[in-house]
């Protein structure tokens, strides 16, 4: 074949990469428009709450994905060890995912109520005092940083321009529902698990700084991963089996 | 690629060159070896076969699900139940055991030890130590000194529901912020404390064990009882045997009397079955402190 116009022309080879690319995209993205089964339909997933999300982005700043995955594969020795395999509803509303098969440190898809919020609080102050042969750095400043509640809406309004279905109430009760899933048994806390079910506050002795701080917000993102999809009614057969 | 009109040796190498030429370089021609290219069309043809036996392409409504009908997570959830199966005299057995039955056959204790090991190793290890020591906040379960009881019964039902967790069958109680919401003053909060560690005589203050004592029994008693030997079924702690959960210190026992204490435990059911659950019972009893 003769190949000689591509080469002496920028123009066609540039058409011919762009059909060529174009292809390859296709086949690969546009089908996952269409195949219904790419994401399971299960019953619990909502969007995290602002200071879940707040968590997870001083979890994403703090580089946590360098040891720890947040993917359960279907392998048996996962599945006995950190439970159910994950499922790809289940981080619907990760932007970016988590997923991951490096592990320096265990995986976290199913670490939410793993743990108490007192011991999450102790290990991220200094992994050793609970866990004697970790090699996980201590994260002590966490405990004297105040979480930024000032981009709270905005943080909201993004993710919901790339699709995470977040309401209008939601967006105008940021700050509150912020404030709230760190104050136990309040008012607000009630109206935050209305809004998001099975938000839960996080309680941690021994503050060291007035409001709320980063470790709260990152504990409270920690106890949520992988607590909402029900799997009582999750079907693993059938359509799901794959 | 070459074309045979252009066709024509380079002097140098003596290599059949392409016909290409930039700014007086010319390419020479040095096909791919032969063998790469033969496994490289096998690998075209073998993917075919991959198509056919395994899922593979997009189609309007789902995709090729392939003739083999593979899927990871029936393999993986074929492979739990194998397994389970394997063990399946062993595991019916225990559930069909009464928990307090099961150390009495050596078959049954042996596999409740192993499994229960296991499932320590896993979920429990982090809080309570690779070897079940306890950390301070988080108990001993090497010892006899046990809060919410050490029956390998009511070892299931606090693994089952936990302490002070979200479920709703959870063990609750809770230690009052005596300090904090200025129920007792400073020196009222010195005065229990000396009380406190007159119950296991290292009190240095007599005169301050004397009031300590008044108030221990207007504010204390009701939970830790008049003795100060705890009482199991409010998960009150003995205050006299030695056995600190926070601290033996002065200092240790102002704090948790000034600002309460509330240690959670999560619940584990749903998240390890029942069998498992029973045979981490069984496990704990038996680090050494089991009634």
């Amino acid at each position: 074949m003769n190949h000689e116009p591509f080469e002496k022309n920028s123009l066609i080879l540039l058409i011919g990469i762009l059909i060529m690319v174009s292809i390859g995209g296709i086949v690969q993205i546009a089908p996952l428009y269409w195949i219904d089964s790419t994401i399971e339909k299960v019953k619990g997933m909502r969007p995290y709450t602002p200071l879940e999300q707040a968590g997870r982005d001083i979890y994403i700043r703090e580089g946590c994905y360098g040891c720890h995955s947040q993917m359960i594969r279907t392998l048996r020795d996962e599945v006995e060890r950190y439970g159910h395999y994950s499922l790809a509803a289940e981080s619907m509303y990760d932007h970016p995912f988590q997923w991951g098969s490096k592990r320096t440190g265990p995986d976290l898809a199913r670490v939410g109520g793993k743990y108490s919020d007192q011991w999450q609080a102790d290990h991220m102050i200094n992994p050793r005092s609970v866990v004697p042969e970790s090699i996980m750095p201590g994260y002590p400043w966490l405990a004297k940083t105040p979480a930024n509640i000032e981009g709270t809406e905005v943080r909201l309004k993004t993710l919901r321009a790339v699709g995470v279905p977040y309401t209008d109430e939601m967006v105008k009760t940021a700050r509150a529902d912020f404030a709230a899933q760190a104050a136990p048994e309040s008012r607000a806390a009630r109206d935050l698990a209305r809004r998001y079910p099975k938000a839960k506050t996080v309680k941690v002795d021994g503050k060291q700084i007035e409001g709320t701080t980063e470790l709260e917000a990152l504990i409270a993102y920690l106890q949520v991963l992988g607590t909402l999809v029900d799997f009582a009614t999750f079907d693993a057969s059938g359509p799901n089996l794959r | 690629m070459s074309e045979k009109k252009n066709r024509e040796i380079d002097a140098f190498t003596g290599v059949e060159t392409t016909g290409h030429e930039w700014d007086g370089i010319k390419e020479l021609n040095k096909p791919l070896p032969r063998w790469w290219i033969w496994t490289f069309y096998a690998c075209i043809v073998w993917s075919i076969g991959y198509w056919v036996v395994y899922p593979a392409w997009p189609t309007p409504d789902g995709y090729t699900k392939g003739l083999w009908n593979y899927s990871q997570r029936a393999v993986v959830t074929a492979e739990g139940e194998a397994a389970r199966a394997a063990q399946g005299a062993l595991r019916k057995q225990i559930e069909a055991t009464p928990l307090g039955d099961i150390r009495k056959n050596q078959d049954l204790l042996r596999f409740a030890m192993a499994a229960g090991n296991a499932a320590f190793q896993t979920n429990c290890s982090a809080c309570h130590g690779r070897g079940g020591q306890g950390f301070t906040g988080y108990p001993n379960l090497n010892d006899d000194d046990w809060l919410w009881g050490g029956s390998v019964e009511e070892i299931q039902k606090t693994i089952l529901y936990g302490v002070r967790s979200e479920h709703k069958d959870t063990r609750s109680s809770a230690m009052p912020r005596y300090g904090l919401d200025k129920i007792l003053t400073d020196s009222n909060i010195d005065d229990v404390s000396e009380y406190v560690l007159s119950l296991s005589k290292r009190s240095t203050d007599p005169k301050a064990v004397e009031s300590g004592a008044k108030i221990f029994g207007e504010q204390c008693a009701s939970c830790h009882g008049a003795d100060g030997k705890g009482i199991v079924e409010q998960g009150s702690a003995n205050l006299t045997d030695g056995i600190w959960l926070y601290g033996s210190s002065k200092t240790a026992i102002m704090e948790s009397i000034r600002n309460g204490r509330g240690g959670q435990m999560p619940y584990w059911t749903g998240r390890i079955d029942p069998m498992t659950i029973k045979a981490l019972a069984v496990y704990v009893h038996s680090l050494g402190g089991g009634k």
